[in-house]
């Protein structure tokens, strides 16, 4: 059987590219680790030295400022240097582009990539290409990649349920909205389902669900309220404008209507549930304001929470290559 | 050479620090036995701040060689250390490298009046400039093993391991 690409012969973690196959001693350690350097944002120096000398590349073939500031952060509070290329992406020729600015910042004597980009498995590509030409002292972070995967989100989203829910083995989650497009829904139900969540759920019209999710676990259930009885944690997913745009949907009046969050349907869960949100959220499309600032909300502390994990696994892979 | 008692030690080393504790005094241990030690000698010499914890595994010298440690646990200081005397503690002084990483981490959170080292054991084998303030005994173990501290059913004991090296 071929190696897991993300870790080294040891077991570690070599690179971060998706939650799936990731073991669950390492997704364990990761947010073990990340507790600690939550701590370092509270203090009068809000940094460590661990990547002083580092340099770490943010590589965004795809926008994203939110994601991209993130990752930032995290390098910064690490003592990395931070150097941020928003690369636009042409639609011919990825491939070779892509693998050309790799080698270009390589040799500018890169330690690490994070990686945004539209196509499925670039981080991958990226990953490999660097293992084939002998240079796998440089590390890949996946930000995003296509419908694929957009790990340190999910991992985000344990860390932020571990914290207010405890043990995963006794949890009902639900995960609702636009699953087919959604690398986040992805990354969140392997790392989910990997931590032994017994009652896994799937929320969404049928348009939006993709054909083997069953596969990976969840229960499917078209109607919402149905979806959140009883469940303990609440994960909305953003609904992308353009995806209105197709026949897929009719309308976001009729989307938020039948699969928006309101107060009416978050009553149905536990009444301790949390409810989360990747951000940027669409406000009256699927999720209801009174609910997004409600006290069930913890979608600004899945923001703190992700600079800590995003250092963590910054941290884990930018030591022991010496 | 045999091993010293540590509990014996414990108590030597409360008493060589009691003269010089002041009311803003505050003992910082490093993870893990010298946290236990922290916890031992707030007891015996009455301290009103709790004591805090370190874990120096953001600011070790060789995380590039190893990694990030397996088991980095939060630091927690539960005082302001602005302006306020400090007491480093920690079980068995080696080579300097922890408190070196301590003291960097420390300065972080602020600026202290000034820290002193408590230890109970002196091993020797110093790489960097640093002396205890206070050490209730040398001790330097056999070649290939290292001294351990370990704590049962409350009583501070050492040990003897081999060196994993």
């Amino acid at each position: 059987m071929a190696r897991n690409p993300q870790l080294n012969k040891h077991g570690e973690l070599q690179h971060l590219l998706t939650t799936e196959g990731l073991p669950r001693d390492v997704i364990t350690r990761i947010l073990d680790t990340a507790e600690p350097f939550a701590d370092v944002a509270e203090r009068e120096v809000k940094k460590v030295p661990l990547l002083r000398g580092k340099s770490v590349f943010n590589l965004f073939f795809e926008n994203s400022t939110r994601t991209r500031t993130t990752f930032e952060i995290a390098a910064k509070r690490l003592s990395a240097d931070v150097i941020n290329l928003n690369i636009a992406t042409s639609s011919t020729n990825k491939g070779e582009t892509l693998l050309d600015t790799v080698d270009n910042l390589a040799a500018m004597q890169a330690d690490m990539f994070v990686v945004r980009h539209a196509s499925s498995g670039a981080p991958y590509l990226i990953a490999q290409h660097l293992e084939a030409t002998g240079r796998d002292h440089i590390h890949v972070v996946n930000a995003g990649d296509g419908r694929h995967a957009h790990p340190t989100q999910g991992l985000l989203d344990m860390y932020t349920i571990r914290h207010y829910k405890r043990d995963f083995t006794q949890l009902s989650v639900a995960v609702v909205g636009d699953i087919l497009h959604s690398r986040v829904a992805r990354s969140q139900i392997h790392a989910l389902s990997t931590l032994g969540v017994p009652d896994l759920r799937a929320v969404a019209p049928k348009t939006l669900l993709p054909q083997d999710i069953e596969r990976l676990g969840c229960r499917v259930f078209h109607d919402m309220r149905e979806g959140l009885r009883g469940v303990d944690v609440v994960m909305m997913l953003r609904l992308q404008n353009e995806r209105m745009q197709g026949s897929l949907l009719p309308s976001a009046q009729e989307y938020f209507k039948f699969f928006g969050l309101t107060e009416e349907k978050l009553a149905l869960a536990k009444p301790d549930a949390i409810v989360l949100h990747p951000g940027p959220m669409n406000r009256g499309v699927e999720i209801d304001s009174a609910v997004a600032d409600g006290r069930q909300a913890v979608i600004l502390p899945q923001v703190t929470f992700g600079i800590a994990v995003r250092m963590a696994v910054m941290a884990m892979l930018g030591g022991g290559n010496a | 050479m045999s091993l010293p008692d540590a509990e014996l030690l414990l108590a030597d080393l409360a008493a060589q620090m009691r003269p010089q504790m002041t009311p803003d005094t505050a003992l910082v241990g490093l993870h893990t036995g010298g946290v236990w030690v922290a916890q031992r000698l707030h007891a015996l010499l009455g301290l009103a701040q709790p004591p805090g914890a370190l874990d120096v595994s953001f600011y070790r010298d060789d995380y590039a060689q190893r990694g990030l440690s397996r088991d980095a646990r939060r630091s927690s200081l539960p005082f302001d250390i602005e302006g306020r005397p400090l007491v480093l503690v920690d079980d068995v002084l080696h080579t300097g490298r922890t408190v070196r990483a301590a003291l960097n981490e420390l300065f972080d959170y602020g600026r202290p009046a000034r820290v002193e080292l408590a230890v109970l054991v002196d091993r020797g084998g110093r790489q960097l400039p640093v002396a205890p303030t206070w050490c209730a005994a040398r001790y330097e173990p056999p070649a290939g093993s290292r001294v351990k501290l370990v704590q049962d059913d409350g009583r501070l004991a050492l040990r003897l391991v081999q060196d994993q090296e």
